[in-house]
C-alpha cells in the first residue's frame, strides 16, 4: 500500500489508486443490481406478475438515506475545515440515520408481509424483498465503515493527514453510493409498476 | 555473481547503468528497511503479500486442480471408452461410487457419472483456467512489465489467493459427501440446482457449489480490481498505454471483463440460493417431483440462463485473452521478430471483449430463446471471427521469415495457434442458431469447446510457464522433456477431440452415462475406446509435465544470465531472483515500445534503452 501511496504523492497519478480501485469496485456493485432489475424486467415481461403498492416505508426511508448523505458530506466539510465538533456529531448523526435507514427497510418488509406478500409469495413481491435486501446489506458494509471513521474521529487526536484525509473520502464516496444506489432502486420499482 | 550476468547492450552500458542513469527514484527502499513483507516462513510462502509469492500460490494450486479434474475425465471417459469392463480396482478410490456385482464386475454409480462431469467442468473452467491462468500470470506479469514495485493493493492481491483457496477447500469438502457433490452440471441450471431433492448431488453438494463459487467470485474481483488500477495508475515513467507488451493488454481487458461480468453471476446464484433456500419462485414453475406437486409457480428456469451465460461467455474471454497475450509476447520474442500489427491485436482485443458481452444467448438457442432475437446473437456471434482472425493473421505474419527458436514455449505458442484456428472453425458453425439444431448438446459442442478453450487455453498457459519458469524459479525446466510434453500433447489432444466432431455430427450426446440403448451409436464404440486411449496418454504426459515442473525447482539448469530469451520486457531488467519491490535502485523508465525486435539490425533492444542516434523513427 505503501508503494501506492508514494507515487501519488510525486503527483504523476490524477486519482489515488486506492480512490480508483474502489469506483472500480463499485462499478463491480453496480453490474450486480443491473442484472438485478434486468431480471425483474425480463420476468415482469413473462406475465403472470402481481401488481401491488410498495410500501410507504420505502418513500419516508429515501429521505432518511438522502440526509444522512448530506450530514456525512457535511462531516467531511467540517473535517477540512478543522471543526471537531461538527465533524465529530455529524458523522454520529450519520450513523444513526444509517441505522435507521435499516430499521425501517426491515419495517417495510413486514408491511409487505402483513398485507399478505410474504418471501415465498408472488415473484413481483420476492424480487422487491431479494433487492432492497441486497441493498440493505451494502448499507450495512456501509455502516461497519462508518463505525471504522467515527472510531478514527473519536479515538485518534484530530489531526488532518492525507492518509485520513483519503480514507474519509473513500467512506464517503461509498455512502453517496448507497444512497444513489437505493434512489435508482426506488425509481425503478415505481416506473415498473 | 551480480556483476557477471547483466545483458550488455553496448560496451560498458547494460541494465543497471541504464536504470541508475534514467530510472526513477521512488524512494522505496528508504522506507523499506527489515523488510516487514518478507521476514519470516508465514509472511514469504504462506500470507505472502508479493506478487510474484502470490502468482507462483496461483499457479501450484491451479497446478494440483488441473490434476484433480483431468483425473476426473479419465475416470468418466473409462466409463465411456469401456463400458463393459469392470472397474472393481477404483474401489479404494471412489468407495460406494463403485457398486460390484455378484460376479464381481465393478460398475460406476451413474449419479456419480454426472458429478464427476459437473465437476471435472466447474473446476477446470474456474479453478484451472480462470485462476491458475489469470491469476498467475496477471500476478507475476503486470507489476514487472509494467515497471511496479508491487499491485496497488498487495494486501487485496494476498486475500485474492486466500478467497480463492476458501473456494478451492469447500468445493473439495463437497466431494466426499455421502450424497456426492453437484451432479446437475457446470452450468447449475434450475430445477436441478434449485431442488434440494432433485437429484442426490443437488442437496449438500449444490449447497456446497454455490457457497465455493461466490467465494471464488470474491476472489476474481478482488484480483481484478487490484490488476486494473495497476495497470492504469502504477505505470512506471514512460509506459504509455501504447507501449504496454499485448500480455498485460489482455490481462487488463480480461480484468474489465470479469469485473463486469462475475456480479451477474453473483446476482443469479442469490436467486437461486432464495429459491432453494426460503421458497421463492424466480426459477421454478409449476413442478412434480416424485408425483408430488411443489409450491412453486410461474418461475422461469430461462431467466437463470440469461443469467449465467451473461457470465458464461464472457468467461470464455476471461480464458482465453491471457493465453493469447501471452502467446503474443512469446512468439513475438522467440521468432526474434516484432510482433506483426501491435495496435491491431490491441483493438482486436478489445473488440473482443466488448463483444463478448453481447453473444450470451448464442448458449440458449435451443432453450426457447425468440427466434428473432436468435438472429441477432448470431450476428454479433459470427462477427467475433472478425477480430479473432485478426490474431490469427498476426500472429502467423510474425512467425513468417522469423529466426524462430523452437523450444518448449515457442512450440506450444505455436502449438496454441494452430488450436485456435480449428476451435474457432467450428465455433463459426456453432454459432448459427439454424446448424445448432442439429449441434446442440452433441459431441461436436464437446470437441468444439475443448479445441478452444481448453487445450488452446492450456497450451498458452505451458508457454508462459515454460518461458517465464526462469522468472518465478531462477532455473530452467528441462527442454528436452518439455518438447516431449509439447509433441505428445499436440498430437494427443488432436486424437481426443477430432474424432468427437463426428461423433457430435452423427447426433450423438453429450453427458450420457451409457449408449446400451441407442442402436445407431453402436459403431462409434471402437471410436470411443480410441478416444479415452488418448486421453490416457495425454494425462501421463501432463504427469511429466508436473515431474518436470517440481523437480526443476530444485535441480533445474541454473539461469545465469538476467535476461536468458533476450526479451525487450522490464521483467528481465530484474536481478535473477527479485526481492520486494522487484528492483533493488530506482525503478525503470520506459524510453520505446516492448517488440523491438531486429531492428536497424540489432537482436533486440531493451525497453530501457533511450532512442539512439541515428536510429530509425519508430513504425508500429
Amino acid at each position: 500500500m505503501d508503494v501506492a501511496v508514494k507515487t501519488e504523492e510525486k503527483g504523476r497519478n490524477k486519482i489515488h489508486p486506492q480512490k480508483f480501485a474502489l469506483l472500480a469496485a463499485l462499478a463491480g456493485i453496480m453490474m450486480m443490481f443491473a442484472a438485478f432489475t434486468s431480471a425483474f424486467v425480463v420476468r415482469r415481461a413473462a406475465g403472470n406478475w402481481l401488481e401491488f403498492r410498495l410500501p410507504d416505508m420505502f418513500f419516508y426511508n429515501t429521505g432518511v438515506i438522502l440526509l444522512s448523505s448530506l450530514t456525512m458530506h457535511s462531516a467531511y466539510y467540517f473535517f477540512k475545515k478543522g471543526n471537531v465538533l461538527l465533524y465529530r456529531s455529524l458523522l454520529v448523526a450519520t450513523l444513526i440515520l444509517g441505522l435507521t435507514f435499516v430499521y425501517l427497510q426491515y419495517q417495510g418488509w413486514v408491511a409487505m408481509y402483513d398485507i399478505g406478500l410474504p418471501i415465498s409469495g408472488p415473484v413481483s413481491g420476492s424480487f422487491i424483498y431479494l433487492i432492497s435486501g441486497v441493498h440493505a446489506a451494502h448499507v450495512l458494509g456501509g455502516i461497519a465503515v462508518l463505525v471504522v471513521a467515527l472510531l478514527h474521529a473519536i479515538v485518534l487526536p484530530f489531526k488532518v493527514t492525507p492518509r485520513r484525509k483519503l480514507r474519509f473520502e473513500m467512506s464517503l464516496i461509498y455512502w453517496h453510493f448507497v444512497d444513489f444506489l437505493w434512489v435508482y432502486l426506488l425509481i425503478f420499482f415505481v416506473l415498473q409498476s | 555473481m551480480e556483476t557477471i550476468d547483466k545483458t550488455v547492450i553496448a560496451p560498458g552500458i547494460d541494465e543497471d547503468v541504464l536504470i541508475e542513469e534514467f530510472g526513477y527514484d521512488d524512494h522505496f527502499h528508504d522506507h523499506h528497511h527489515g523488510d516487514k513483507y518478507q521476514s519470516n516462513f508465514v509472511n514469504t510462502y504462506i500470507f505472502s503479500q508479493d506478487h510474484k509469492m502470490i502468482a507462483k500460490q496461483f499457479l501450484i494450486t491451479g497446478m494440483i486442480w488441473a490434476l484433480i479434474g483431468g483425473g476426473m475425465s479419465l475416470i468418466f471417459r473409462l466409463q465411456l471408452g469401456f463400458p463393459e469392463e469392470s472397474l472393481a480396482w477404483l474401489k479404494p478410490l471412489l468407495g460406494k461410487w463403485i457398486t460390484i456385482s455378484e460376479a464381481g464386475v465393478g460398475k460406476l454409480a451413474p449419479e456419480f457419472y454426472y458429478a464427476l462431469v459437473t465437476m471435472h467442468g466447474t473446476i477446470i473452467v474456474f479453478f484451472v483456467l480462470t485462476a491458475g491462468l489469470s491469476g498467475t500470470f496477471s500476478n507475476l506479469l503486470i507489476p514487472l512489465q509494467v515497471g511496479a514495485r508491487d499491485m496497488a493493493s498487495p494486501f487485496l492481491n494476498m486475500l485474492s489467493y486466500w478467497f480463492f483457496f476458501i473456494a478451492g477447500v469447500i468445493m473439495f469438502y463437497s466431494l466426499f459427501l455421502s450424497t456426492g457433490p453437484f451432479a446437475g452440471g457446470w452450468t447449475a441450471y434450475p430445477p436441478l440446482s434449485a431442488l434440494p431433492q432433485a437429484s442426490s448431488g443437488s442437496g449438500a453438494g449444490m449447497t456446497l457449489w454455490t457457497i465455493s463459487l461466490v467465494f471464488f467470485v470474491v476472489s476474481v474481483l478482488l484480483g481484478g480490481i487490484n490488476y486494473i488500477t495497476t495497470v492504469l495508475n502504477l505505470r512506471t515513467k514512460g509506459m504509455t498505454m501504447w507501449r504496454l507488451p499485448l500480455t498485460i493488454w489482455a490481462f487488463f481487458v480480461t480484468a474489465i471483463l470479469g469485473l463486469l461480468s462475475f456480479p451477474v453471476l453473483v446476482s443469479g446464484f442469490l436467486l437461486l440460493i432464495f429459491d432453494r433456500e426460503l421458497g421463492t419462485s424466480f426459477f421454478l414453475n409449476d413442478i412434480y417431483v416424485g408425483g408430488q406437486a411443489l409450491e412453486h409457480a410461474g418461475g422461469s428456469p430461462i431467466l437463470y440462463q440469461h443469467l449465467f451465460w451473461f457470465l458464461g461467455h464472457p468467461e470464455v474471454y476471461i480464458i482465453i485473452l491471457p493465453a493469447m497475450g501471452i502467446v503474443s509476447e512469446v512468439l513475438s520474442v522467440h521468432a526474434r521478430k516484432p510482433i506483426f500489427g501491435y495496435k491491431a491485436m490491441v483493438f482486436s482485443i478489445l473488440a473482443i471483449g466488448f463483444l463478448s458481452f453481447i453473444v450470451w444467448a448464442h448458449h440458449m438457442f435451443m432453450s426457447g430463446v425468440n427466434p428473432f432475437i436468435s438472429n441477432f446473437f448470431v450476428i454479433f456471434t459470427l462477427i467475433i471471427a472478425v477480430p479473432s482472425a485478426v490474431k490469427v493473421f498476426n500472429w502467423i505474419s510474425t512467425l513468417y521469415g522469423g529466426n524462430i527458436r523452437f523450444n518448449a514455449a515457442s512450440l506450444f505458442g505455436i502449438g496454441f495457434v494452430s488450436m485456435f484456428i480449428s476451435g474457432g472453425l467450428t465455433g463459426i458453425f456453432l454459432g448459427n442458431s439454424a446448424i445448432d439444431i442439429q449441434m446442440h448438446d452433441t459431441y461436436f459442442v464437446v470437441a468444439h469447446f475443448h479445441i478452444v478453450m481448453g487445450v488452446a487455453a492450456m497450451f498458452g498457459m505451458f508457454a508462459g510457464i515454460y518461458h517465464w519458469y526462469p522468472k518465478m524459479f531462477g532455473r530452467f525446466m528441462n527442454p528436452t522433456l518439455g518438447r516431449l510434453h509439447f509433441w505428445g500433447t499436440l498430437i494427443g489432444a488432436y486424437a481426443i477431440f477430432w474424432p468427437m466432431h463426428y461423433l457430435g455430427m452423427a447426433g450423438v450426446p453429450r453427458r450420457y452415462y451409457s449408449f446400451d440403448s441407442f442402436e445407431t451409436f453402436r459403431h462409434f464404440g471402437t471410436m470411443n475406446q480410441f478416444i479415452t486411449i488418448a486421453a490416457i496418454v495425454v494425462f501421463a504426459l501432463q504427469v511429466l509435465f508436473v515431474i518436470n515442473f517440481f523437480y526443476s525447482i530444485w535441480y533445474g539448469k541454473k539461469q545465469t544470465t538476467r535476461n536468458p530469451w533476450g526479451a525487450t520486457t522490464l521483467e528481465w531488467t530484474t536481478p535473477i531472483r527479485p526481492g520486494h519491490g522487484n528492483w533493488p535502485g530506482k525503478l525503470p523508465s520506459v524510453q520505446r515500445w516492448a517488440y523491438d525486435y531486429g531492428k536497424d539490425g540489432k537482436d533486440f533492444i531493451p525497453q530501457i534503452l533511450p532512442p539512439q542516434e541515428g536510429e530509425s523513427e519508430e513504425v508500429h
